[in-house]
């Protein structure tokens, strides 16, 4: 069972969400931190980061020596990322998707794999919480093929809460993909409920069961809940605007600590989806 | 000619809500908003659409289910994991939001049966706001291809800004360091980074400092809703000031950002407003420190 926290717009409450979900689990949970971009799980659940290993894609080397210009790398790659003038030719590594299409088509055997890192894959434990999360090398342009690899992290055998990226677009949409339920965590403004609005288009799309918490649900006004209303999505949870959860955000601590008293709403949410 | 955008690393800082009020007290500029897909500035500037236009980008193969004989090569060639076997058919299933596109499973169907479509994967707007014109986008739902559209609509923003004598690109960024922030940095000369007073702020924020660093790029920062954790705020500028970025200035923490985004005007509009205050000096300090391109 996979329960992805996700919300289009940033800065909604995600992450305190996802690890405070994490930490109320009943029995063995899994958490995947799935924004690699900016990881911020780790702050919250503080794991022993015990195991890390190198993440790296494919791209082509090319064999000056074994090269006979003949242009078929360069003319099937749809990404730009080979250049041929006369004879000189030359990678983009930055530029090229690892189709492995260039290996295919080279007729001189002149392509051989070489790799190019995109990140860190980070996992170990955070108590009785298993934690994997991928941290994306800046500079480094592609979140997709890091995130797919947090994802093969994914223990069939227990709960799975994943931690989503903000946005609509190819992240959003890879993070949430295998996820039997997501959670969309919005605020109550304007920018909330239009982002919302998109990835629920999204959701929809994929025929994903999905519900709605409303974090600092007092500094807005009710059209998101209006709309959840009228979408007939439910709204799981409204969580006030609280100075001292925004305090013991600052400081890095999870929800349920800050809030020990939410512990009660949050276990009944999970327990609601996982029946 | 003046490129400023506005980052911050994690989402929700406040970027969108201060890029309002820099179009608000900025003068003869033009406005790019490069968080193509969740775009939020046009909720604050009521744009009025002078051109609308389709932004396609690559394409997305498509298996043709008659000239398919289910050989299974494709299934086998792709590395995105986008083309599963129906065994009923039996024939290849595509899963275009899986399909980046390469086009390799067209070149090597021995029956030729995957086109490749051209990808209508967002549209893009110029319009008038009563603050200046503003360039914006939507990319649909599910699309990749984002960085791509923030490189076209910058470049619109700047040939438009050229025709007309504007000397000042401002840019609302989005969220992350990844490919729509990368594109939104070229031929940027300054950055402008929000920040909010905890621990995943400042984590985020030293990503996209490093970010900016690794463009050699000017940086300043701002911290948003300072007074939420005044320590927190405190050590952020400490850790600036280490690393040689000066902070610009603090934001405080004011329910009229949200009264004023559901009003549908930039916070600045609001004269009483404590954040309003301190918006305008960071305007004040970062229009005095901006350096001239050669």
């Amino acid at each position: 069972m996979q329960i992805a926290v996700a919300s289009g717009k940033g800065g909604t409450g995600k992450t305190i969400v996802s690890t405070s979900l994490a930490m109320c689990a009943p029995g063995r949970v899994q958490y995947l931190d799935c924004d690699v971009e900016e990881p911020n799980g780790h702050i919250f659940l503080k794991p022993d980061l015990a195991t890390s290993e190198r993440c790296t894609v494919i791209i082509p080397q090319i064999l000056e020596e074994k090269c006979t210009y003949c242009g078929k790398c360069r003319d099937i790659c749809r990404f730009n990322a080979i250049t041929l003038f006369a004879n000189t030719i030359m990678t983009f590594p930055e530029m090229c998707h690892s189709c492995l299409g260039c290996f295919r088509v080279c007729p001189d055997d002149a392509i051989v794999r070489s790799e190019r890192e995109i990140g860190m894959l980070e996992s170990g434990m955070a108590g009785d919480i298993s934690f994997v999360h991928g941290r994306m090398r800046v500079g480094e342009a592609m979140a997709v093929p890091l995130l797919k690899a947090v994802k093969k992290k994914a223990d069939k055998n227990v709960l799975v809460i994943i931690d989503a990226p903000p946005g609509t677009s190819c992240p959003f949409v890879e993070a949430i993909s295998d996820a039997d339920y997501v959670i969309l965590v919005t605020e109550p403004t304007p920018f909330g409920l239009h982002d919302l609005k998109l990835a629920a288009v999204v959701l929809r799309n994929f025929s994903k069961p999905c519900g709605v918490i409303i974090n600092r649900a007092d500094l807005g006004d009710a059209r998101v809940e209006q709309w959840c209303q009228q979408e007939n999505i439910p709204v799981l949870l409204k969580i006030p605007f609280d100075r001292k959860i925004a305090e013991g955000y600052a400081r890095g601590q999870c929800l349920v600590e800050i809030r020990p008293d939410l512990r009660p709403s949050l276990q009944a949410l999970i327990e609601e989806i996982l029946a | 000619m003046k490129e400023i955008v506005i980052l911050s690393g994690k989402g929700g800082t406040g970027k969108t809500s201060l890029v309002g009020s820099l179009a608000y007290l900025a003068e003869n500029k033009i406005l790019v908003d490069c968080d193509v897909d969740a775009a939020d500035l046009h909720l604050l500037l009521d744009p009025k659409p002078r051109s609308s236009h389709e932004f396609r980008s690559g394409v997305k193969a498509k298996v043709i289910s008659d000239q398919c004989s289910g050989c299974g090569i494709c299934v086998d060639l792709c590395q995105f994991e986008a083309i599963t076997m129906d065994f009923a058919g039996p024939t290849a299933l595509m899963n275009p939001l899986s399909c980046e596109g390469c086009g390799v499973c067209a070149h090597f169907c021995p029956e030729q049966a995957i086109v490749l479509e051209e990808n209508y994967c967002g549209d893009w707007f110029i319009s008038d706001t009563d603050y200046g014109p503003l360039v914006h986008a939507q990319l649909f739902a599910g699309e990749e291809n984002s960085g791509k559209l923030v490189s076209l609509i910058k470049r619109q923003a700047r040939e438009l800004a050229e025709q007309t004598g504007l000397d000042l690109i401002l840019i609302d960024g989005a969220p992350g360091i990844g490919c729509p922030v990368i594109a939104s940095l070229a031929s940027v000369d300054t950055v402008l980074a929000v920040t909010e007073p905890s621990q995943s702020g400042w984590h985020d924020l030293e990503r996209v400092l490093d970010l900016a660093l690794h463009f050699r790029l000017q940086s300043f920062v701002c911290i948003n809703k300072w007074d939420l954790h005044p320590e927190m705020a405190a050590s952020i500028e400490i850790a600036c000031v280490e690393r040689g970025i000066e902070v610009l200035g603090r934001i405080p923490f004011d329910p009229t950002v949200i009264e004023c985004q559901i009003q549908g005007i930039p916070v600045v509009c609001n004269e009483q407003s404590p954040a309003a205050g301190a918006i305008r000096e960071i305007w004040q300090a970062l229009s005095s420190r901006q350096v001239n391109k050669e």
